[in-house]
């Protein structure tokens, strides 16, 4: 075979956010929206993680926070290709031409980085709540949906590895790690209800989204297993009121999108 | 990085066509579990490799370069190393 070349690079079969938009298919509207808040949750997180790169505890990091990133990047730009291609947006007018009161991402993802504990924790809760929901929307009836997920339920699962494998270090570390983990949870915890609450959009869409609340107790065993294993419980904290699916957003969204849509605004038209 | 950060590990990379694991490299991780993944990141990431093997650096003992002279003499001059003095014995057809 050709592509046992010791150095390939394999597309393998897996949707790419061109073919989405060369497919030509349009979402409807109700699904556009749907996609929408998808790709508003891996673009927001992947632009905080981008923040890391060059800044972690080591370099090792530095890649493999990289990496996520990236996966994030790619889920984004098909959710929001697909999301655009309900009224002939692109992926680059939906990240850069919206304002923050158009974003629908859950308040979880722009939650500040804080110490490498605090965006284990956001990782943490953010790849297990993923994995859970690209497994089920795998089986979506809108084929398209369903594409986009078989391709991020793999990546998902390293997201998973590897915040569930810091956890445990950072949980049976040191003191000190242990201290910045405990209170990495209880920071990050009061966002993570905000992600299993269902309203008028997912319940209209019937077989073709997930139900948020049906996430919630695969999410629950698989944290509780996680956080046994380091020695640590789910805090008790109050949620946090969220909105982010209506574009309520905390103040935190909108330096982010500032700085992540600078330079397209600055040149309007431009391409690259 | 200092003493007190992550030990350093060696990295054998055996590619999907390859035969044995060819050391690829070094890295950072403070523990087995967490070299494989990032040996994984670092060195898999274009999918040159099925097999992973990781080594802590402190575990492999080096040959001494300053004793290269002795240490990989060739066996020249040392012919009685070598089966060449045996005559074939009468009768033997096949050797």
């Amino acid at each position: 075979m050709s592509s046992d070349s010791a150095t390939r690079i394999t597309p393998g079969n897996a949707l790419r956010p061109e073919d989405i938009a060369a497919a030509g298919t349009r979402a409807d509207p109700d699904v556009a929206a749907y996609a929408l808040r998808l790709g508003d949750d891996a673009l927001v997180l992947a632009q905080r993680l981008g923040w890391w790169i060059s800044r972690a505890p080591e370099l090792e990091e530095d890649v493999a926070l990289g990496n996520i990133a990236l996966d994030l990047i790619g889920h984004a730009r098909s959710f929001l290709s697909y999301a655009g291609s309900a009224d002939g947006r692109t992926e680059d007018d939906l990240a850069y031409w919206r304002k923050e009161t158009e974003f629908r991402s859950a308040h979880l993802m722009e939650q500040p980085n804080g110490d490498f504990a605090r965006t284990i924790a956001r990782q943490l809760a953010v790849s297990f709540y993923s994995f859970e929901l690209y497994t089920a929307l795998q089986h979506s009836a809108d084929p398209t949906l369903a594409a986009i997920a078989a391709k991020a339920v793999k990546e998902v699962d390293y997201h998973r590895d590897h915040s569930a494998q810091w956890v445990l270090r950072l949980g049976l570390g040191t003191d000190e790690s242990r201290r910045r983990m405990i209170r990495a949870l209880e920071l990050t915890w009061p966002y993570v209800g905000e992600l299993f609450d269902d309203d008028e959009l997912v319940l209209s869409l019937g077989g073709r989204a997930v139900l948020p609340s049906a996430l919630k107790p695969p999410f629950d065993r698989g944290i509780t297993a996680v956080l046994r294993k380091a020695e640590l419980e789910v805090p008790a904290v109050p949620a946090a009121p969220g909105g982010g699916r209506r574009g309520q957003h905390s103040e935190h969204l909108g330096y982010l999108l500032a700085e992540m849509q600078v330079l397209a605004r600055e040149h309007p038209g431009a391409t690259w | 990085a200092p003493a007190a950060g992550w030990p350093l590990w060696e990295v054998f990379v055996r590619s999907s066509r390859g035969l044995s694991h060819v050391h690829a490299g070094s890295l950072h991780a403070p523990d087995a579990d967490m070299a494989v993944r990032n040996a994984r990141d670092l060195y898999t990431r274009r999918n040159e490799g099925v097999s992973l093997w990781v080594v802590p650096a402190s575990a492999i003992i080096a040959s001494d370069p300053d004793a290269k002279g002795q240490f990989f003499e060739s066996p020249q001059g040392k012919d009685y190393r070598h089966a060449t003095y045996y005559t074939k014995s009468e009768g033997v057809k096949h050797l």
